[in-house]
């Protein structure tokens, strides 16, 4: 999968489950999820279950820090190396 | 009145307090929810003993009724403390099992097999908790379920999203419960029914939307914990109330609320919440409670997101008005 079509992925987990629409102007990649009130804890432990889930992404309890997981930037920039081939 | 045990930037007038609390309670039933008296849960847990005294001091014995409603993970303890108080009171108490309630609705089978996803081992005859961690150390929170077979060994596991979320979505059941019977004692009885939550459950969200945090009126919403026990030492119950541990009482392995939702243990979580109410810098609550400025940091940050996280929890459904 390239890196393009794992950042598609994410967003629209994120456009579809959270923000209901599939208007992408709805969401920047630098936007924060906690921050700008689109995710939850709870929602980040769904977004944690999508990785692992859906991209094959382990997440160690150390990982779980916003730094890794608040914007789709800091999604890419932490699994995008990381999912199996 | 001061306690000599509360800390001292928690103090506060309790004489004042019970006045003012019975006051209001008195208030509310005359002159808001029409209703000649009070269903009290009672656990043996220190909010809803303290309720239970407020209320019998702003309304009398003779309109107070206490309800015991244990299951089957229910401790022995919380029983007998909840008998002693029904003692002390003088009040008029009730036993409802609720086992057999929680069992037409699966709750137990559906909780265990949700255990099973993360601890396939797991028996219907072992005990089990929840452990959250996370929030201390910076992390998100996440949980972990604790399990005891009867001989005495440990297990552990994390706890996948969906196993978390259908173990809290089963026990949950256990809080509803005992709401509905709440309310069926006091719809027969012309009462109105007492919330029992403290200021740290209430301002953190620390309850069952539909379940104990459903009631007519809420007595000690704004006291901190601390200032519960203090409040239960200046009414004067008994010795081992004003001692108990605060434990959730819903899983069957002891817990306590300070593994299972809270950050820190209750005394220093009061110290938080004030602190953070009172918009004082991190610096000043690792001071306080000898902490790293960062880990005081994550404390605050951790309230912030309880109260988001919870927000919904507080609200009554919404609606359109007509246009």
């Amino acid at each position: 999968m390239s890196d393009m079509e794992i950042r598609s992925q994410l967003r629209a987990f994120i456009l579809e489950n959270y923000l209901f629409t599939d208007d992408q102007n709805a969401l920047s990649d630098t936007q924060s999820f906690l921050k700008a009130g689109i995710l939850d804890s709870m929602g980040i432990l769904e977004l944690i279950a999508f990785l692992e889930e859906e991209l094959g992404v382990m997440v160690a309890p150390a990982e779980m820090v916003p730094e890794n997981l608040d914007s789709i930037d800091n999604l890419m920039a932490f699994i995008v190396n990381r999912i199996p081939a | 009145m001061r306690d000599q045990y509360l800390d001292p930037e928690l103090q506060l007038d309790l004489a004042f307090e019970a006045d003012r609390i019975t006051n209001f309670i008195r208030q509310s039933l005359a002159g808001t929810l029409h209703r000649r008296g009070l269903v009290v849960g009672l656990s043996g847990g220190i909010d809803s003993s303290v309720c239970a005294a407020l209320a019998v001091r702003a309304i009398g014995p003779e309109r107070v009724l206490g309800l015991m409603m244990p299951e089957a993970d229910s401790s022995d303890d919380s029983r007998k403390l909840a008998d002693v108080l029904v003692q002390h009171l003088g009040i008029e108490a009730q036993l409802e099992d609720i086992t057999a309630t929680l069992d037409g609705l699966d709750c137990y089978r559906r909780r265990d097999e949700a255990i099973r996803i993360a601890l396939p081992e797991y028996q219907s005859d072992w005990k089990s908790k929840i452990v959250l961690s996370g929030a201390s150390q910076g992390l998100i929170n996440h949980f972990t379920v604790v399990a005891e077979s009867p001989d005495g060994q440990r297990f552990e596991a994390a706890l996948p999203l969906k196993a978390y979320l259908s173990i809290v979505a089963a026990t949950n059941f256990k809080q509803r419960v005992r709401k509905t019977m709440e309310y069926f004692h006091a719809d027969a009885r012309n009462y109105a029914v007492v919330g029992t939550p403290n200021r740290l459950e209430y301002d953190q969200g620390f309850f069952v939307k539909n379940g104990d945090g459903a009631a007519d009126i809420k007595p000690i919403s704004h006291l901190y914990k601390s200032q519960v026990y203090a409040m239960a030492r200046y009414l004067e119950l008994p010795e081992n109330i004003c001692q108990t541990t605060p434990t959730t009482d819903t899983y069957s392995l002891p817990q306590g609320q300070d593994e299972f939702y809270f950050a820190l243990p209750y005394e220093q979580m009061d110290l938080a919440l004030l602190y953070k109410n009172q918009s004082r810098p991190a610096a000043d609550l690792a001071k306080r409670l000898e902490l790293d400025i960062a880990v005081a940091q994550r404390i605050y940050d951790d309230i912030e997101q309880k109260r988001k996280t919870t927000q919904y929890l507080h609200m009554s459904p919404l609606r359109l008005e007509a246009s």
